[in-house]
């Protein structure tokens, strides 16, 4: 019986020839991460161990994106802690306000994860980094501060699903809109305890940002990890972020799977997911339908902040007016991708069409600051999660969806496909170019 | 010590009694404690909103020994530790579910939140009935409805760390049988 790639990596880090789903074992880490609302606490774990100093300060990130630029005076002293604590610890990984970014996007910018790795983060999203074919996954802040102790973890190896793409997406279709079918399609629990292994020929046709928000919400399928094999495309991003290339694993023929599920991009439609849970998903042209009013557009977000994502974003709004009801806030991931999308004029392209553009930070997402939503107000967003009070008020509601649904649905003042309003036009103007075809 | 039988014959101590606080599935670590608490860490601070978002009488009514109970995948979303730290302040003794999220199980371990998985008894179990836990055994008994339901142990390598308090007293013990020369495993 074969491994999964998965368990391939963490036998690996395991000192193990071979290890089996279920079996407990202790893994050495490449990069152990915490932002600032979850180091604090992880920190109060490390000096509890009363050991002297950190396993490897090169081996931690530290990144103050969460309640960033400081919101409020108590933010502003957790934000201290963490800096004091990098400080003290000469951790080489800190990244200040104004050279950081959310840290999904920061860390495989920056060059930190690469492909068979194995990273914690203290927090949940930390999935992303499957993106790259790296084994990374989402723990609390007391594995964090043992790890930062360590440099090790322990992990129940976990059972995966393969997930078999193939066909290529439809104009206006991203990876975004493929995760939502297939968390609408297995529900929020459907990969518990589960690594996501995505395999196909499909995959040549999803960008490295399809499959950093296609990782990125593994989680909200309850899974332990999402992982994407390494082709090409990884490596060219690799060879063009990172000093070192990692190892390249793949599952073996014989590997076991829970399940096995085939997914033909070319039939997923631009995506939304409902209150209050991602798995509430239907297409965006049924949602159409149903004559949906938004207050707040967010476009950005550990998923969704991306340049591709801030590209076709523009694309949409370029010439046009958010809608007068509508507030539109649009937050690149990192300060690089800020800048880039400034050089190619995708912020002028937002802020003529009566948008706000946010200096990096994970605020509205999680209704911390930046776009808190009012009691019975309503938002569109390309961030992840959709539940009671996630963006605010326990009352309000949050749609997810892609920037392309983003984008038209806050110019329309209400929720609409992009296939339905703009496909004609937009195409004939962009020459038949696709979001996800470069 | 006060001690009551039920019928099993099986002995209770009253002091594990307490009355439920039932919920149902996908209850996420966001409604747990909403971040807009998140900017401080004080476990006694964040106990006061735990909840608050499902259940506004959470706060108010909770009373040591209380226990919580709910359906599948509790604890689901964002790693916030902060979760199962404003509930263990808030004097819950122990959360039942039929099923945990990744996440928040490995956080309830690692910080000695008790959790039993019991899909029996997560779903038989009421809003307000009185139940008791023997974490020993796994036994759950609900005086309310005079029953009783075996729920899920952990593994041996997990229990080992809640009987040694939690991940950072059994890293302790780790970092110390190495610092003497050893293997560093128990």
């Amino acid at each position: 019986m074969g491994m999964t790639m998965t368990q391939k990596i963490l036998a690996a880090h395991a000192g193990l020839v071979r290890v089996n789903a279920g079996q407990l074992i202790e893994a050495k880490l490449d990069l152990c991460m915490g932002n600032d609302i979850t180091a604090p606490v992880a920190i109060e774990a490390f000096e509890a161990l009363g050991v002297g100093g950190v396993f490897d300060r090169q081996k931690i990130a530290l990144v103050p994106d969460h309640f960033t630029p400081n919101k409020d005076i108590a933010s502003a002293t957790q934000c201290q802690k963490m800096r004091q604590f990098a400080k003290d610890h000469h951790i080489e990984h800190y990244f200040e306000v104004g050279r950081m970014g959310i840290e999904h996007g920061l860390i495989p910018e920056k060059g930190l994860v690469v492909a068979g790795d194995v990273v914690i983060g203290a927090d949940s999203h930390t999935c992303t980094f499957g993106a790259v074919g790296a084994f990374s996954t989402g723990v609390g802040s007391t594995d964090l501060g043992a790890a930062m102790a360590t440099g090790k973890c322990w992990f129940k190896v976990p059972h995966a699903q393969q997930w078999i793409l193939t066909g290529k997406p439809k104009p206006w279709v991203s990876g975004k809109d493929v995760m939502l079918h297939i968390i609408g399609r297995i529900g929020v629990e459907g990969a518990r305890y589960q690594s996501m292994e995505f395999v196909g020929e499909g995959i040549a046709h999803l960008s490295m940002d399809d499959r950093f928000a296609m990782a990125n919400m593994a989680i909200e399928a309850g899974a332990k990890n999402g992982i994407f094999p390494v082709d090409d495309r990884t490596i060219q991003y690799l060879e063009a972020q990172a000093q070192r290339l990692g190892t390249v694993y793949s599952a073996d023929a014989d590997a076991v799977y829970t399940a096995v599920h085939t997914l033909d991009l070319g039939e997923i439609p631009p995506t939304v997911a409902f209150p209050h849970l991602p798995d509430n998903t239907m297409s965006a042209q049924a949602a159409s339908l149903k004559e949906i009013a938004i207050d707040q557009v967010v476009i950005g977000s550990c998923t969704n902040g991306r340049l591709e994502d801030l590209r076709v974003a523009a694309k949409l709004m370029a010439g046009k007016q958010v809608h007068s009801q509508v507030r539109a806030i649009v937050v690149p991931i990192t300060q690089q991708v800020y800048l880039e999308a400034m050089a190619e004029g995708l912020l002028e392209v937002f802020i003529r069409a009566g948008a706000v553009v946010s200096t990096p930070t994970c605020g509205p997402c999680l209704g911390g600051h930046m776009g808190v939503l009012a009691k019975g107000e309503r938002a569109l967003s390309t961030t992840n999660r959709n539940f009671v009070g996630r963006m605010g008020h326990p009352e309000s509601e949050v749609y997810l969806c892609s920037p392309a649904v983003a984008a038209v649905s806050a110019i329309a003042g209400k929720i609409v496909d992009p296939q339905d309003q703009w496909l004609a036009s937009a195409n004939q103007e962009l020459g038949g170019a696709q979001y996800v075809c470069k | 010590m006060c001690v009551s039988e039920n019928i099993d014959g099986k002995q209770w101590h009253d002091e594990a009694k307490g009355k439920v606080f039932k919920y149902g599935s996908n209850v996420d670590t966001d409604v747990i404690i909403p971040a807009r608490y998140l900017n401080v860490s004080d476990a006694r601070l964040l106990a006061a909103h735990c909840m608050e978002d499902i259940d506004g009488h959470f706060a108010g009514a909770v009373a040591p020994g209380d226990y919580i109970v709910a359906a599948h995948n509790f604890g689901c979303g964002s790693s916030r530790e902060h979760a199962p730290r404003a509930i263990l302040a808030s004097g819950i003794r122990c959360v039942i579910a039929c099923s945990f999220a990744r996440i928040f199980y490995r956080n309830a371990i690692n910080i000695g939140l008790p959790i039993i998985e019991c899909p029996e008894a997560a779903s038989a179990i009421a809003y307000g009935d009185v139940i008791g836990v023997d974490f020993e055994t796994g036994e759950i008994y609900n005086y309310t409805q005079n029953t009783t339901y075996k729920g899920q142990g952990f593994p041996p390598f997990i229990q080992n760390m809640i009987a040694h308090g939690g991940l950072v007293e059994a890293t302790k013990r780790t970092l110390a049988e190495l610092a003497k020369g050893g293997t560093g495993h128990a």
